[in-house]
């Protein structure tokens, strides 16, 4: 959502911000795993996005100003502070793709939506967040590259990297399923 | 590994992140065709593709989970709404008004730079305390003491505003006490009350004067009556050494009236 310059002056705080209402609730809603403080997150991000509007700069993405906005106060929270220690940790290692074609990636296809639901809740926050930023939110990675302030690259391996967690949690939970029955 | 062509570390690496790239439709045209024909041809890659697509229309459905409940959606819009009349009016008065604001601008500049400087100074209060009504109206939790009885709502603050106030018997008035908090002006503590009347919120701030300097009165001012800011009704004076202010987008009649009341309280 670019904002044209000419049109920032009329254009009021409201008008922009509120479409963004639900997802930003969804996504507050992933990250906290909480709706207590999903609510509280949201609310901290309006209140500091009406404040800081003035320094909006015109022509920038409102849509990835507001994310941002919501993640670092996600990140200054006491839950934030504590789910995303692991982004430190990060290594560029481990990329090589997940084994394949084999019956259990058959049987992702057949994952309902809860199990899904269930995987990415599992997930670590960072793997999390970005998924949900691509597939959800349908950002393009140069947006994403924006909301989570890092670099294009970065993007990539982390969306792979997310990617590939998120197939092993699905087999896991498939295969676990099947032997439960 | 998916096929041969990517056996070696470096390529498998590389393929991963195409791939990704390649589902998410953000590889350049040049390499999104290299990457389509050798999918075509390979089986195993084709595969992996397919899979990554599967996962992301799994996600993609899976992701769309939480709604916030409707008085949560209509808590954040009332508050929106409210903060951003301001900047519409200012934008509509702006362009209607420009060449007699700007005469008024230099005239008042060359009056006095003082009253200029005072202005800005009353402005800059009563925005703080409009943000502080709003904020406050949009937190899950508006009031730290919730009482409508001026005998419980009194007492809380005791040890936690240096200063003591009144509050009025509301009894046969439209005004209810919805409760309290502690708020913060210009890095001093102060009361914030919030009334309701007619299911409109309003606040009423109490600090020590002393906190708006020596020049308080000058700079803040107190007004005969409720004046206009920001769409917001506000009247505010000094009593006690206490400065009050009654913030509230409800008629100024109303927060004249619970101005009053406040005031024949002490």
């Amino acid at each position: 959502m670019k904002v044209p310059e000419e049109r920032v002056s009329a254009a009021t705080f409201e008008n922009l911000a509120m479409p963004l209402f639900d997802q930003l609730y969804n996504f507050a809603r992933w990250l906290t795993q909480d709706t207590a403080e999903a609510e509280d997150l949201v609310q901290e991000t309006y209140t500091k996005a009406l404040r800081g509007f003035s320094s909006f700069q015109p022509g920038t993405n409102f849509r990835a100003w507001m994310y941002r906005i919501l993640r670092n106060s996600f990140l200054s929270s006491r839950t934030g502070l504590r789910t995303m220690v692991t982004i430190e940790g990060e290594a560029d290692e481990n990329l090589l793709p997940a084994e394949s074609s084999t019956p259990e990636s058959i049987l992702i296809e057949q994952a309902d939506r809860e199990t899904v639901q269930q995987a990415l809740a599992d997930l670590p926050v960072p793997s999390r967040e970005i998924l949900l930023l691509c597939e959800v939110e349908e950002m393009s990675y140069q947006e994403i590259a924006e909301t989570l302030a890092i670099p294009i690259g970065t993007v990539m391996s982390r969306l792979f990297r997310a990617r590939k967690a998120l197939r092993e949690l699905l087999r896991e939970k498939i295969k676990g399923g099947r032997h439960g029955v | 590994m998916a096929c041969e062509q990517w056996s070696d570390r470096q390529g498998a690496e590389e393929y991963s992140t195409k791939l990704s790239a390649y589902v998410d439709g953000e590889l350049d045209p040049t390499e999104d065709s290299l990457l389509g024909a050798h999918l075509r041809k390979c089986a195993a890659c084709a595969a992996d593709a397919l899979e990554q697509v599967r996962i992301k229309r799994s996600v993609q459905m899976a992701g769309k989970r939480y709604s916030a409940s409707p008085e949560f959606r209509n808590r954040i819009a009332k508050a929106t709404s409210i903060a951003s009349k301001p900047r519409r009016q200012i934008v509509w008065h702006w362009q209607i008004l420009a060449v007699p604001a700007l005469l008024l601008l230099i005239i008042s500049v060359a009056v006095n730079f003082y009253v200029g400087r005072d202005s800005t100074h009353r402005q800059r209060v009563y925005s703080e305390l409009a943000d502080l009504h709003v904020a406050a109206l949009a937190s899950a939790t508006p009031v730290d003491v919730v009482s409508t009885d001026r005998h419980t709502v009194k007492p809380w603050f005791q040890g936690k505003i240096p200063f003591s106030f009144n509050l009025p018997e509301l009894q046969g008035s439209e005004f209810t006490l919805l409760g309290g908090r502690v708020t913060y002006l210009a890095q001093a503590p102060g009361a914030h009350l919030i009334f309701q009347v007619r299911k409109h919120e309003v606040s009423v701030f109490i600090f020590q004067d002393r906190i708006f300097g020596d020049r308080g009165e000058e700079t803040v001012g107190s007004s005969s009556g409720p004046v206009s800011v920001l769409s917001f009704n506000v009247e505010n004076w000094t009593q006690g050494g206490l400065r009050y202010f009654v913030v509230g987008d409800v008629a100024a009649n109303d927060i004249d009236a619970l101005s009053k009341l406040l005031r024949d309280a002490h």
